[in-house]
């Protein structure tokens, strides 16, 4: 790849309109998307909070109707998964990592990468619009099951389910702006001497990413497409002929699994969506923080996109309760415990980077630990839950919400809390309070495990999810009732905790210890621009150029403990298995 | 300003390649929707004995022609404007545009005659799944001619060589239409419950 610098250097944005709204920066857009989505998530944790209220003491809270919990729960869900988790990563992490860690100047297609914030802020406008609507948001469930998301008994059957897919539509177009954006700037926009086998697993895991939610999210549109005409202008794509209400309906024909497949086809990737860009900023944070290479970095490299791969034929087992030929149980059972493969082969090496490290136990390093342990504990209930036999008995019970709690919403999230820790010297110039962090550390990994290990006793147990309330069962002991009730007292605690990271956030950017370009002393590029925070344009009047990966640390012999992946060549600490001396002279190929 | 004759054999530099880059990304993301509601229209052909087919209108051959015929004026303005003559460059790439407009107000055509046939949208799942599917391909056209309006608005002597890139890649895009648009006309046309079952080996 030749490597021109186009760019010209004056067309810095001199407005504040131009600068901080309307910015075509990949920097901004980045804290657009990060901020926004924090904010929505913030709405989604209180729903947890109020959802946990019901459950753990029944009946004291009247607002909670049943109603309401439905449409807690639903919107819980959606807006954890989709306006949280997926935004952050790839709108947040993905356009300020991005790049800065390939030594690019800015995505190839700013304008399109603004477009691709103000459709997300849109979509989430739509979302939160639900709200306020007649019957409020929709209650169907995050998995927005027909026939009965768009049936009369559904909380929110009417306005709020049209709003949460239109809502999901607009998302799809952002994301599609945003993952074109971020894939064609991996390809096409790498610094001389960055091969695909020197980026930083932050960006493998991002790209990867990317490239499945670009080839997933068409079936929620397709999904949400079809159910939208089902529900406005009466066609049959996904209803049955049925009676509602004791009254019949026009609907004939249609076919609700039709729908689970579509949905769950984009699903499981969903999964992965939000794991692979977590699995690749874990292995960066583990590297730095133990002052060593990676393990194994090109078998890194290979299960991030063997996971990529697999995770589009393991859909299925979403769907085991739903009637299916065995074989296919068979088969799907069999694409989900292969992917545990590659996946330990993640854990392991992580593990083993560890092992002889000069491990700080700083906060960033602190999520990382923790994120390892949750991952590793929500993947082995994976485990069971992917056997047929296994699953159909506990797949209605708190047992999965334990299961994908602890593995795709905690695991995550800590690796977020670790990420901005991370890089908010970087963005900010200052350091986050590093005594905060810790407690909000602290609860939050010790809380989360007080809440989510015990529903794993009382799924074992049979209690049933998705379920108001408990009362007048008899096979649920008192004991389970207590139990919840702990729950909910931590669950309320940790969510508090929340707002201290926000808290930090905040009074940091003002008042935080001021940060030197490099705190962390890491290899990779987004480190080594010439202002901290990085300006307009991000290197000044010269591209880097790379001659090493990002993981040269305690390289023997060499001046520092780690050694920047642009010093001059002499300085050692080359990957291991380096790239032939064509793709040295002419740079980007691998 | 490239004094060469020609730009046949030029490279598109970095801002090219990106561009091409994104545009094949997309395309592959297209692909992925479209082949999708394609599996989901055989799945629900196969999902309820209420399936009953709907005769296509003739007015999409001619659709079909004008959507070919757009792409390869495209194709032709895309050479014209690589071999800098770009007042000829300029006459097949309207050409091209006005094709496609034309393949729309085909296809609504169509659907005219649809409705006057009282062949009603939510009547039953053909006819459901055909005006869904040509809208989204008509709106992908739209898409398509946003960008051919943009790149018809450039003015030519100024960057011959963007010029030439674009107005090859809405050659690509149109073709990649044009494919599409064929794979779907078999499809809604000619695909049968019983090839359905056939291909799910049940037969």
């Amino acid at each position: 790849m030749a490597i021109a610098d186009t760019h010209s250097h004056d067309d810095a944005p001199r407005s504040f309109f131009t600068r901080y709204i309307w910015s075509q920066d990949h920097k901004v857009i980045a804290v657009q998307y990060a901020g926004t989505a924090i904010a929505v998530g913030l709405v989604g944790l209180l729903l947890s909070n109020l959802m946990r209220l019901q459950i753990g003491f029944p009946g004291i809270f009247e607002f909670i109707t049943p109603e309401r919990y439905y449409q807690y729960v639903t919107m819980h869900g959606m807006i954890m998964v989709i306006y949280l988790l997926t935004a952050l990563f790839l709108g947040g992490f993905g356009n300020y990592l991005i790049p800065l860690m390939v030594g690019a100047r800015d995505m190839v297609f700013p304008y399109m990468n603004m477009l691709s914030f103000w459709v997300y802020l849109l979509s989430v406008v739509v979302l939160m619009a639900s709200f306020f609507v007649p019957g409020g948001p929709t209650g169907a469930g995050w998995t927005l099951y027909p026939p009965q998301a768009i049936l009369p008994g559904t909380p929110g059957h009417d306005w709020g389910i049209i709003l949460m897919l239109v809502s999901l539509l607009i998302f799809i177009v952002a994301t599609t702006m945003g993952g074109l954006n971020y894939v064609t700037t991996v390809l096409q926009a790498r610094c001389e001497g960055m091969t695909l086998l020197r980026l930083p697993l932050s960006v493998w895991g991002i790209f990867v990413a990317t490239i499945l939610a670009l080839l997933a999210f068409p079936a929620l549109f397709v999904s949400g497409v079809m159910m939208l005409l089902d529900k406005t202008l009466g066609t049959s794509f996904f209803m049955p002929a049925l009676l509602s209400m004791g009254q019949g309906t026009d609907y004939r024909g249609g076919s609700p699994l039709l729908f689970q497949h579509l949905f769950w086809f984009f699903g499981h990737p969903e999964v992965y969506i939000v794991a692979l860009p977590a699995f690749g900023i874990v292995s960066d944070l583990i590297s730095v923080h133990a002052r060593k290479a990676i393990f194994g970095y090109r078998t890194m490299v290979w299960a991030i996109v063997v996971i990529g791969g697999l995770s589009f034929v393991v859909w299925a087992h979403h769907m085991f309760v739903s009637g299916m030929n065995p074989w296919f149980g068979f088969f799907f059972a069999t694409s989900t415990l292969i992917i545990a493969v590659p996946t330990a082969i993640k854990v392991y090496n992580w593990v083993l980077t560890l092992w002889r490290g000069d491990i700080h136990l700083s906060v960033p390093m602190l999520f990382t630990l923790a994120f390892i342990l949750t991952f590793l504990a929500g993947g082995l209930t994976g485990l069971f839950l992917g056997n047929v036999s296994v699953d159909i008995p506990l797949s209605g019970t708190y047992f999965v919400v334990a299961h994908f709690h602890m593995v795709m919403g905690v695991a995550p999230l800590l690796v977020v809390f670790g990420g901005i820790t991370h890089w908010y010297p970087k963005v900010t110039g200052r350091m986050l309070d590093e005594r905060l962090g810790r407690i909000h550390f602290w609860i939050t990994f010790l809380g989360t495990y007080l809440i989510y290990f015990p529903m794993h006793y009382l799924g074992v147990m049979g209690m049933p999810r998705r379920y108001y309330d408990y009362a007048n069962y008899e096979f649920i002991p008192a004991s389970a009732h207590a139990l919840n009730a702990f729950i909910t007292v931590v669950a309320l605690l940790v969510g508090a905790a929340q707002l201290l990271f926000v808290a930090n956030l905040l009074w940091s950017a003002r008042h935080g210890r001021r940060a030197d370009a490099n705190p962390w002393r890491a290899a990779s590029l987004e480190w080594a621009t010439p202002q901290t925070p990085p300006a307009h344009g991000n290197w000044g009047a010269q591209l880097p150029v790379v001659h090493r990966w990002a993981y040269a640390y305690s390289v023997p012999g060499a001046a520092q403990d780690f050694v920047p992946q642009h010093a001059a060549a002499a300085s050692g600490g080359l990957e291991p298995d380096p790239p032939a001396a064509s793709a040295q002279r002419g740079g980007g190929r691998p | 300003m490239n004094n060469a004759a020609t730009l046949s054999a030029w490279d598109p530099g970095p801002r090219g390649r990106a561009v091409e880059t994104g545009l094949w990304l997309f395309m592959a993301v297209v692909s992925m929707l479209f082949a999708l509601f394609i599996t989901a229209y055989a799945m629900r052909m196969d999902a309820a004995a209420d399936w009953s087919p709907i005769a296509m209108p003739p007015q999409l051959w001619l659709s079909s022609a004008l959507l070919l015929a757009g792409g390869l004026l495209l194709q032709r303005a895309a050479s014209a404007a690589r071999t800098l003559h770009h007042a000829r460059a300029q006459r097949w790439l309207l050409a091209g545009g006005m094709a496609a407009m034309a393949f729309l107000g085909s296809q609504l055509w169509a659907w005219q005659s649809l409705v006057d046939a009282r062949v009603a949208l939510a009547g039953n799942p053909a006819a459901s799944f055909f005006y869904l599917l040509t809208a989204l391909h008509g709106l992908h056209v739209i898409g398509g001619l946003v960008a051919w309006a943009a790149t018809a608005a450039t003015p030519a002597a100024d960057e011959p060589r963007r010029r030439a890139l674009y107005i090859g890649l809405c050659a690509r895009y149109w073709h990649f239409l044009f494919a599409v648009w064929a794979v779907l006309f078999a499809t809604l046309g000619w695909l049968t419950p019983e090839v359905v079952r056939f291909i799910c080996g049940r037969g």
